[in-house]
């Protein structure tokens, strides 16, 4: 009889890491979300909500822990992202709309939502908008704040500004023949990590074995090449942070102290204004953009207790 | 049909001619005309029209997901097939005629800001406006482009940026011409900047028409 295989040695392998028990396409008015599932199908929804660049996978250690407890865990890829479908547009309004489809699948009755990055801005602005839908709201390194504005004239600011819409709008032309570019398992993981400094090559080589597919020429991540990092538009930091105070359902904001290239880099001090009454925001010291990634049992400890205990 | 993306955009060629071409951009939930509006009569050039996604002829994407620039995009893919231009924007398509004029400072040879549907946009603050799945229609327009784009932010700051661009980069005396009635504030604030100009659009368009 053959030996099993040592799992310790399959590509991407990562301790803890733990696919989700179910996973299924939802369909948002025509547009396929793949939702990924954890924990028992009975149990307390609770929902996850990846950030910018990210897919539900990220969440393979964080979810499972949080599942454990006893509670039945929703994450889902947004459009474009992981295994969901590649669309014609993408926008904030599309993402949180899409949102919405996810939860009214699963629930009528106000859910725990934590949010990751974008994910977490994400969170804010439908707890503001339709606060039915949450019972507590979890918000991980996703509250963006306004940025120092560099030195410079009036006249730098709209060549600058200038150079940036036209190099888009460029891409933009280009985008009906744009693909990812192909490369071996190690150079996706080596790529991932210039994004992603501090996470480690294990976990690196784990998000291509989840997050990305082998072609004929290579590897490459599954996100729709039409997405790019960047982009403008009229949207400004604070109208995210201004939202805050409003929240009426119990909130935790989670912040790493260390900058890092897909973090907002926003200071406990900037925010503390706008923290809700009776709720809190936690510094986790030592640590990125990616908390519950890199401290998964602290982060999901903070929010159990947060919650309460189990479900 | 051009391409822009997953969507196919319907640039319609209204009448030939030789010379820069007159594009002209349409609004809210409107489609282009089917012949040259009479204002443009004297238009030596051959003037087009494009249809933005989710209109016209365009393609109706799944799901929603517009924004006024990924509609300046829309518009982009008719200049670069077009070169130069001199751009007519009717209410939605004002606003992104005018970002266009000033991110393509150089091939937009003047753009003429005209009334119509969605000129105001959504304001100029966030509120806690809602989130709601709409029914389809196999039929333009795209119900998510009426409801999108009815409440897309125009931040007066944000808008004059683009006209800044227009006036810096475009070596034109006035390469924007507000001709709209009706000034909200995005367009109010563009209207007072140094180098936009203010007429009719046949004026406008015969000013234009003069440039090399």
């Amino acid at each position: 009889m053959e030996p099993a295989p040592d799992p310790q040695s399959e590509l991407g392998y990562y301790p803890g890491a733990i696919a989700a028990q179910r996973e299924y396409v939802l369909q948002a008015r025509g547009v396929g979300i793949a939702v990924h599932e954890w924990g028992d199908a009975s149990a307390d929804p609770l929902f996850l909500v990846h950030g910018g660049f990210d897919f539900a996978r990220t969440f393979d250690v964080f979810a499972p822990i949080i599942a454990d407890a006893g509670w039945r865990v929703i994450a889902w890829d947004q459009r474009g992202h992981g295994d969901s479908e590649h669309v014609e547009l993408y926008s904030w309004d599309a993402d949180m709309r899409d949102a919405t489809v996810v939860m009214d699948s699963v629930t009528d009755r106000p859910a725990p939502v934590i949010g990751h990055s974008k994910g977490g801005s994400m969170v804010i602005q439908l707890a503001d908008a339709q606060p039915f839908r949450f019972s507590h709201v979890v918000n991980i390194d996703g509250i963006p704040y306004r940025r120092p504005v560099p030195d410079v004239s009036d006249h730098e600011r709209t060549r600058m500004m200038a150079s940036d819409v036209s190099n888009w709008l460029d891409l933009r032309r280009q985008v009906a023949f744009a693909s990812r570019k192909p490369g071996t398992f190690e150079e996706l993981a080596r790529r991932r990590g210039r994004m992603n400094p501090r996470l480690s090559e294990q976990w690196l080589q784990h998000l291509v074995r989840v997050g990305a597919r082998e072609d004929a020429d290579g590897w490459r991540w599954k996100i729709d090449p039409a997405m790019r990092f960047g982009g403008f538009g009229p949207w400004r930091p604070e109208w995210t942070v201004a939202r805050l105070p409003g929240l009426p359902m119990p909130f935790l904001g989670l912040l790493g102290t260390e900058e890092e290239p897909m973090g907002w880099g926003t200071l406990p001090e900037q925010i503390a204004p706008f923290v809700p009454e009776g709720s809190r925001c936690v510094v986790v010291d030592g640590v990125g953009h990616f908390v519950h990634i890199e401290r998964p049992d602290l982060v999901a400890g903070m929010v159990l207790e947060f919650l309460g205990g189990s479900s | 049909m051009l391409q822009h993306g997953k969507v196919s955009l319907a640039l319609h060629r209204l009448r030939e001619g030789d010379g820069r071409a007159l594009l002209l951009l349409h609004g809210l939930g409107d489609q282009s005309p089917v012949k040259p509006p009479l204002w443009c009569d004297a238009w030596n050039g051959p003037i087009a029209a494009l249809d933005f996604t989710g209109h016209g002829g365009s393609t109706i994407p799944r799901g929603g997901g517009y924004s006024a620039e990924m509609l300046l995009a829309d518009s982009d893919i008719a200049l670069a097939e077009l070169g130069t231009a001199t751009v007519v924007g009717r209410g939605l398509g004002a606003y992104v005629a005018l970002l266009l004029a000033g991110t393509r400072a150089q091939a937009v040879r003047g753009a003429v800001l005209v009334d119509g549907p969605g000129l105001t946009g959504g304001g100029t603050q966030p509120t806690s406006s809602s989130f709601v799945v709409l029914e389809e229609r196999d039929t333009p327009p795209d119900p998510y482009a009426l409801f999108e784009m009815a409440r897309d932010l125009r931040p007066p700051d944000y808008a004059t940026i683009f006209a800044r661009m227009a006036v810096e980069h475009s070596g034109l005396d006035e390469p924007i011409t507000v001709a709209a009635v009706v000034r909200p504030p995005w367009l109010a604030a563009v209207a007072d900047e140094m180098g936009i100009g203010q007429g009719s659009t046949r004026e406008a368009l015969a000013a234009y028409q003069l440039l090399s």
